[in-house]
Order: C-alpha cells, then sequence, then structure tokens
C-alpha cells in the first residue's frame, strides 16, 4: 500500500518547525508504524536527506519510551495500543497521516518528534516512591495485602510513562500520570505513611513544570495505551485534598 | 595474566556472610568523599545506583534513553524466583542453587550461584517494602506459580509485567535519591569509553546525544549495569537501543570477556514478516502447554494449514520426543524448528516458522477454557499478525533473548580491571551456559540490591585513589578517541546505512552462531565478519554531523562494536569442542541428538583478553571445580 506522511519536522529546540510531506509507496500491511517510518528513514538517507527523529526502544508496547500525535490522536487510532504495536494493516491504501510530537508546554521539542519527558521524572522524584532504604524491609508476607487492593494498585502501576495522556489534553495536565503513581502506591499498606505528602508534593511540581489543572474532559483516558482510568485522578484529588484539610504532608507555601 | 575469582574458602552456606565480614568498610563520613559512576538504569544499574546512595556515596548515573525508567528490564514478562518455600512445597536455598547450577548446564560458580540464591530471600522483601503489586492470594499473602527448570512454585509475579514492576520499584528509588541530591542523572547520555589511569578504573568519556557534547567524567570506581548483547544478531527481544558499546569499550581497556558465545534462544516467538522486520516479540512458553508444534511433512507445501490433512502433518517435537513432547526444554524445542525449517518444511511467507496449533486443545477443552488460559497471547498475537489464532495455528519461531556471557567478574563483581564493577546481565556470572525462566530479574536485583553494595566498600577503602584532573594524559586519549570514532564514521561518507550491516552481521552471526553451531560455519563466520567490518568502515552512510541529536551516527558506533564482538563470539563458539546448554556444537551430540558436554577438557570459564586490533585475543582459562552439585548428562527422551 501507499501512505503519505506529513511529519513535523524540526531540527532543534531553538528552530521553527514544520509539516513536510513523504510518500511511503512500499508498505506492507505486516509493518508496525515504526517499522514503516524505518523504511522512510532508510530511503531519505539514500537519497541524502535527514531522516525523520523519533522516539522508541522496546518495540513491544511497555518501555514507554515512543509515540506521536497520528492525525491529531495520540499513539494513533487503535485504543490501548502504544505507536509501536500499531500495524499498518489498520490503515487504508493511499491514506494521509500527519505526524506531530507530543505537544504541550511541559515537554519541549528535541527534534522532529522526538520531545523531552524529563519533567515526569522530576514529577516521580517528586514523592512517586517509598522511602525504604535497601535492607530495611521486614519479610514480603508481614504485611498483608487484600488482592483487591493489589489488582487495583496494579492496573494503576501499569502506567508506562508514554506521555500520551499530557499530549491529549487540551490542558496538557499531567493528572492522570500521577494519579497512576498516587494511586499505586496508596493501594498498598506499604505506601500509606508518605501518602498525604506525596499528593502535595507531586502536585506542587508539576505547577512548578507547567503541566496544566485537570477539568475532567477524559482525553486522557482515552488514549492510554495501557487503559488507566479516571477514577485515579479522584484518588489524587482526595489525598490531595485530605492532606490540605489535616495539614498533614504540608510542603511549605506552594499548596 | 592470572585470574583469581576470590572465591571464599570453607563451607558454601557461610561464604557469603565470611566474605562480607573479611571486606574493608568506608565510615559513612568517608563515603560522602567518594564518586562512583553507574551505567546503565535497569534493574541492577537502578538498583545499585539508589542502593549506594543509600550508602552516602556521591553517584553519577547514566543512561541512552530519555529516563532511567526506560531500561529494557523493564520488557520481563515471567516472573522473579526466590526460595522462599511459602509453599511448603520442599523449596530452600539449596535447592534454587542446585537447580540453577544444573539448569546451568554445569558452566558457572556454584560459590556465585549459592549466594545469588541466599539474596533472592531479601530481594522480594525488599520488593515488597517498595510497594510492588506483586500477585496476591485471596488471603493477602504472596502468590506464587511454578516456571521451567523446577518442580517447585518459586516464581514471584506481577501479571505479565514483572520486569516492569520491579524496575518501576529501582526507579523510584533512583528518584528519590536524586530529589535528595546524592545521585546526579544524566539521562540521554551514552557511554563510548572508559578511562583507565595507572591500571585502575576511575572515569568514562559520554556523548550527550542530545548537543553530541563529548565529556569526560571522572570517579573512584565505574560500575557498568549495561545489559546483554543479544543485538549483534540485529534481531532479537532486546529493545532496539539495547547495545554492547560500555562492556565493548571495556574489553578493550582491558577487562576480560567471558563465555561470549553462550548465547539464550527463546523458542516461541513471533516470526519474521519482511526484510523491514526491526525486532522480535517473545510469545510466552506457556504456550506449549496446550499447542501442538508441528510442520508439513512436504517441503515447500503452501496450502493453508486447515487443507492439510493430518497424515500430512510432522508433529516434529512430539515424534522426536515421545516423553517430553511439545514440553522439550528451550535450547531443544528451538533448534528443532530451526531443523525442520533448513529441510525447507518452514511455513508462511518466509517459511522461517513452524505451527503452533490450538485446534485440538479448542476442541477437548473449549474456545472458553483456551480463552482463560492464553487470552491476552493470542490478543497480542492477532495485533502483530492480523490473524486469530483460534481459527488458524499460530506461526513461531525461536529468537535471540538473552546472553548468558559478558565481562568477567570476580566474587565481589570487580572486572580485571581494578575498580570497575560489572553487574546483571553485562557480567558473566550465574547463569552457567544456560539460564532458567525467571532468573535474570533476580540476578539483576541481587547484584545491585546486595552484592555490589557491600563490595565496592572493599575497594574504596583499601586502592590508593589519587586526585584525576581532567587534563590527565588517558583523559585526553580516552575523548580523542572517542571523537577520531565518531569522525570516521561521519566521514566515510559511503553507500549504505548503518541498519543494512546491521542486518547482514546479524543474518551471518543466526546463520553460523545461532542455535546451532559447527566447525565450518563458524570459520565461515570468522572469515567473513573481518571483510564485512572493512566495508563497513569504508561504505558506511551517516548522514549529519556530531553536533546534534543523530540516530544514525549513535546506531553507527554501537553496530561498529557489534562488527567486532561477533568475532569473538564465533572464536569462542568454535574454541569450545562441546555442546553445553544455548551453545550447541553439531559436532558434539549424543546419539540421539543431545548436548554432549566434555567436563574433562571444558569445565572452564574461557575468559578473553584484548590484545590489540588485529590480533588474536588470548584465552585464559578459570577453572570451575564443583563440590556440591556433581556434573551429569540432562536428558529429555
Amino acid at each position: 500500500m501507499r501512505i503519505t506522511l506529513h511529519i513535523w519536522r524540526q531540527r532543534n529546540a531553538s528552530e521553527k518547525g514544520r509539516m513536510v510531506r513523504y510518500d511511503v509507496p512500499n508498505v506492507s500491511e505486516h509493518m508496525s508504524f515504526l517499522e514503516m517510518l524505518d523504511v522512510l528513514n532508510e530511503d531519505l538517507i539514500g537519497k541524502g536527506e535527514d531522516p525523520v527523529a523519533f522516539d522508541h526502544d522496546c518495540r513491544e508496547g511497555i518501555c514507554g519510551m515512543c509515540g506521536c500525535m497520528v492525525n491529531g490522536i495520540a499513539h494513533g487510532p487503535l485504543a490501548g495500543t502504544t505507536l509501536c504495536q500499531l500495524h499498518m494493516r489498520k490503515f487504508k491504501d493511499g491514506d494521509e497521516l500527519y505526524l506531530e510530537p507530543w505537544r504541550a508546554k511541559a515537554f519541549p521539542v528535541v527534534k522532529d518528534l522526538v520531545v523531552d519527558r524529563t519533567a515526569f521524572d522530576r514529577l516521580i522524584a517528586a514523592g512517586g516512591f517509598i522511602s525504604v532504604a535497601t535492607g530495611s524491609a521486614p519479610d514480603g508476607n508481614a504485611v498483608l495485602v487484600p488482592k483487591e487492593n493489589a489488582e487495583r494498585s496494579m492496573d494503576a502501576a501499569a502506567c508506562i510513562g508514554c506521555g500520551a495522556c499530557v499530549a491529549m489534553c487540551p490542558n496538557a495536565s499531567a493528572s492522570l500520570f500521577m494519579g497512576a503513581k498516587i494511586a499505586h502506591l496508596g493501594l498498598l499498606p506499604q505506601g500509606q505513611p508518605e501518602r498525604e505528602r506525596r499528593a502535595v508534593a507531586m502536585v506542587a511540581q508539576a505547577r512548578q513544570e507547567l503541566f496544566g489543572s485537570c477539568t475532567n474532559i477524559g482525553e486522557c483516558e482515552a488514549v492510554c495505551p495501557k487503559e488507566i482510568k479516571l477514577d485515579v485522578i479522584a484518588r489524587m484529588n482526595g489525598d490531595f485534598l485530605k492532606a490540605k484539610w489535616t495539614g498533614r504532608g504540608a510542603l511549605g507555601d506552594e499548596g | 595474566m592470572e585470574l583469581n575469582s576470590n572465591i571464599p574458602t570453607g563451607p558454601i552456606e557461610t561464604r557469603w556472610d565470611r566474605q562480607k565480614f573479611n571486606l574493608k568498610l568506608v565510615n559513612p563520613a568517608n563515603k560522602r568523599k567518594h564518586t562512583i559512576i553507574v551505567v546503565g538504569t535497569g534493574l541492577a544499574g537502578g538498583a545499585a545506583a539508589a542502593s549506594l546512595a543509600e550508602l552516602g556515596y556521591q553517584i553519577k548515573c547514566f543512561c541512552f534513553q530519555d529516563s532511567p525508567r526506560r531500561a529494557h528490564s523493564i520488557a520481563a514478562q515471567g516472573g522473579i524466583n526466590a526460595a522462599k518455600n511459602y509453599h511448603n512445597d520442599g523449596d530452600s536455598v539449596y535447592r534454587l542453587f542446585y537447580d540453577t547450577v544444573k539448569g546451568g548446564d554445569f558452566r558457572s560458580r556454584e560459590s556465585n550461584v549459592y549466594r545469588l540464591a541466599q539474596v533472592s530471600l531479601n530481594i522480594i522483601d525488599q520488593c515488597v517494602a517498595q510497594g510492588v503489586p506483586f500477585a496476591r492470594e485471596y488471603s493477602g499473602y504472596l502468590d506464587n506459580r511454578s516456571f521451567g527448570g523446577a518442580q517447585v512454585s518459586r516464581t514471584f509475579y506481577a501479571r505479565g509485567q514483572t520486569g516492569q514492576q520491579l524496575l518501576l520499584g529501582a526507579y523510584q528509588a533512583l528518584e528519590r535519591q536524586i530529589a535528595a541530591g546524592s545521585v546526579e542523572m544524566f539521562p540521554r547520555t551514552e557511554m563510548l569509553d572508559l578511562i583507565v589511569i595507572d591500571g585502575h578504573a576511575r572515569g568514562i568519556v559520554t556523548r550527550n546525544l542530545i548537543t553530541g557534547k563529548v565529556e569526560s567524567h571522572l570517579a573512584d570506581a565505574v560500575v557498568l549495569g549495561t545489559g546483554g548483547y543479544g543485538n549483534a544478531y540485529y534481531l532479537s527481544t532486546n529493545a532496539k537501543g539495547s547495545n554492547a558499546t560500555a562492556i565493548w569499550r571495556a574489553y578493550k581497556r582491558g577487562a576480560l570477556f567471558a563465555n561470549p558465545c553462550f548465547t539464550q534462544i527463546h523458542p516461541t516467538c513471533i516470526p519474521v514478516s519482511g526484510e523491514y522486520q526491526s525486532k522480535l516479540t517473545l510469545m510466552s512458553e506457556s504456550l506449549r502447554n496446550d499447542g501442538r508444534v508441528w510442520v508439513p511433512l512436504k517441503k515447500d507445501d503452501t496450502r493453508p494449514p486447515s487443507r492439510i490433512p493430518e497424515n500430512e502433518r510432522d508433529y516434529f517435537l512430539e515424534r522426536r520426543y515421545p516423553s517430553f513432547g511439545n514440553l522439550v526444554p528451550r535450547d531443544v524445542a528451538s533448534r528443532n524448528a530451526k531443523m525442520v525449517c533448513d529441510e525447507g518444511r518452514g511455513v508462511g511467507e518466509t517459511k522461517l516458522a513452524v505451527y503452533l496449533d490450538f485446534r485440538d486443545a479448542i476442541e477437548r477443552l473449549g474456545r472458553g477454557v483456551i480463552k482463560e488460559r492464553y487470552g491476552n497471547l493470542f490478543d497480542m498475537y492477532e495485533r502483530i499478525t492480523g490473524e486469530d489464532p483460534y481459527q488458524a495455528p499460530m506461526r513461531i519461531y525461536p529468537a535471540i533473548h538473552y546472553t548468558m556471557g559478558g565481562l568477567w567478574v570476580d566474587y565481589n563483581l570487580m572486572s580485571t580491571i581494578p575498580g570497575l564493577y560489572v553487574i546483571g546481565e553485562a557480567n558473566f556470572s550465574d547463569h552457567g551456559a544456560n539460564r532458567l525462566g525467571a532468573s535474570a530479574l533476580m540476578q539483576g536485583l541481587a547484584d545491585g540490591y546486595f552484592v555490589l553494595p557491600n563490595t565496592i566498600n572493599d575497594y574504596i577503602a583499601s586502592a590508593k585513589l589519587p586526585k584525576v584532573e581532567a587534563s590527565h594524559a588517558a583523559v585526553r586519549e580516552a575523548e580523542s578517541e572517542v571523537a577520531s570514532i565518531t569522525r570516521r564514521l561521519l566521514e566515510a561518507r559511503g553507500t549504505r546505512t548503518v541498519d543494512s550491516f546491521h542486518r547482514e552481521l546479524g543474518k551471518l552471526m543466526w546463520e553460523y552462531c545461532g542455535m546451532s553451531r559447527n566447525a565450518e560455519g563458524l570459520q565461515h563466520a570468522l572469515a567473513k565478519i573481518p571483510v564485512l567490518r572493512e566495508e563497513y568502515w569504508r561504505d558506511v552512510k551517516v548522514l549529519g554531523t556530531g553536533e546534534e541529536l543523530n540516530q544514525s551516527l549513535e546506531k553507527a558506533g554501537r553496530v561498529a562494536d557489534f562488527l567486532e564482538l561477533a568475532e569473538l563470539m564465533c572464536l569462542d563458539a568454535l574454541e569450545r569442542n562441546e555442546s553445553c546448554g544455548g551453545h550447541f556444537r553439531e559436532e558434539f551430540q549424543t546419539p540421539e541428538g543431545e548436548a554432549q558436554r566434555d567436563d574433562e577438557h571444558y569445565s572452564y570459564v574461557a575468559a578473553w583478553e584484548f590484545r590489540g586490533a588485529g590480533n588474536r585475543p588470548e584465552l585464559i582459562k578459570e577453572p570451575l571445580d564443583f563440590e556440591y552439585v556433581h556434573p551429569a548428562q540432562r536428558s529429555y527422551k
């Protein structure tokens, strides 16, 4: 099949970018989306043109490194699927696709489809952990975890940190990402001591990173490749409010 | 060079305790004065960086991905072994030790494996405390499942995403230390050389992948947790970025490389669909519990599987291994699939696949039961291939999955370069010639959380580490070496892309140093690889500059190293005139076609020393002694 691509080309963070049209005439339906880009790049290198930069690593939907907007939808049209797991048979011969990098102030473009997502790491560094030094843990079965809590915690922990939620949100909010971590840890007994502090610290950091606020639109849930549910945001808000009411988790005056 | 493995003596049960007592410590106040570099942020590197920072060391941590959370440990599915014996089913530290030594086909060190089994207990505790959402029973207790190579239930898991959850635990511990200021993190930064001063590892040269800036980082010790080298084969289950550059440059600076030919091939992967194929995806081998493996009896049979009558099918595993049938171990299943495809009986467009058929199981158990057992795997298969495995048999083929070989390390995980430590898949230490399922995660975390933080103090406390300036001649030399490689790659201005060379190398390795090997094929590969390498440096085409994000340039450096490492892998495979674990030499098999070890001549670790470009590396042997588990033949008939 023949696919026409319009790809955002931008040399680096400071230069202006633009859409450039490319034809990929020999696409096999069995190719993954990224393999189609590989084919395009091999062709571009052959012609002496700069290949398209895009992030990717595991190519099996778990590392969270890949992703771009495909016709305005983060990770493309197939629900619950990262870009690397999207295959060309989901498209038709002659389709025209518009590829853009994640759109968010907190994710500045590095080059072409590559963006800087280190803001996500700083959100985790702010509070997305349980403080336990190596060697100080009790026996694994010393603290019981109800099966249902373990399952719900795992649902949230499945987040791969790809950033699709932020890219799709009109507010560029990181609430689904933060909520997923807050729910993952907050549903486990081990995560209780730092629960309020965690919510306050992560929300404060999100503000510094210029992520927007959540206004319950739900685009994030719709594009999440791991199908994380909106209720994690409710948990985050609950933990945050409780921290504020009780005065626990105070970090200073940023709340 | 004399290899000293520094293995403590005495009863194996107390060796690790005695070693910890005998190693020197560093006073907490003094730890702050020492900087340690950790390269790689997977289970081993991430855990080590976090744990060393907790101890008080100043850590500089590096990864080539955009975040430490992306390391390929994240893709591990099945689980992690630990000898908890929570099920009262006869498990013990000794049994895990025994299973691992035997599973490794008697080519690993007993002392290391025993320690691994011991600290497996602490790993689970640590991960639970970090918030890893392991599967639970209704009672709230930890759940377990069984895995290959063991008769007890000792595998802990978090759905099919155990690696992801364990890695996030290590990543979060690391981020906590970054926030505390004890770890300085350098994402999108690739190590391109090791700085060795007066015989000690004192730093690394890196390239910032966004700006292209080449920099040196100096420290008192360097830890490599940079993973395996399966991508030498181009197609593997590794991530696209997984590479051998860090360990290879360390090898060229004097670290010995051990057992490079020990690679693991996983039998059930989704096969290659075309030339554009960029990687291979694993399907859990649990599918072989209900699926039957077959190919047509006739060569080049192009009929769809449903049109091939029963008497024209060859269920080759059931035929050749009547007692184990479709459940033979990984290496046997893989080799047999290759054999029937080599005979021209492979299926699918590329003829490099065999059927894994659920028709009989669906008839016997009903579609519902099969869906319950394997639903997610069937969905994944359909997403990738577009075929419905409930209707037509799956097509599967083996793929490179893991490398047991790696840099040689002593019992303290130090390489032959003082101050250079190597952990996780990057070292060679614990799996011998074959790794058991759910043991890679165990080893990575054992090294990172519990072994290295106890052994590295001894070096810091006892080594003379004079202050090193960035202007030191060795630093300058390493930097200019890196600059010269980059320049040569950019200035070749040839006609072929990096990927085209990598693919060609991969095919060669897969053909001659893959699932089964023979002297003639290895000699052929050893003749071809230098020719390909020469062509590479002359004809590779890398566009752009070194002063920007240049993904072709990144790949070009890694492929240049694979082109050298591949030769060492073939040399090692040729030198080892026996079959053991993942290393199957066709000349050395029992009359039934099983691997035939030669304990009399090959019960050693083959450690290779770099002797300069163009020279044959020198083989140095570390003999293996088995005091507790006595070598025996494995049979699956």
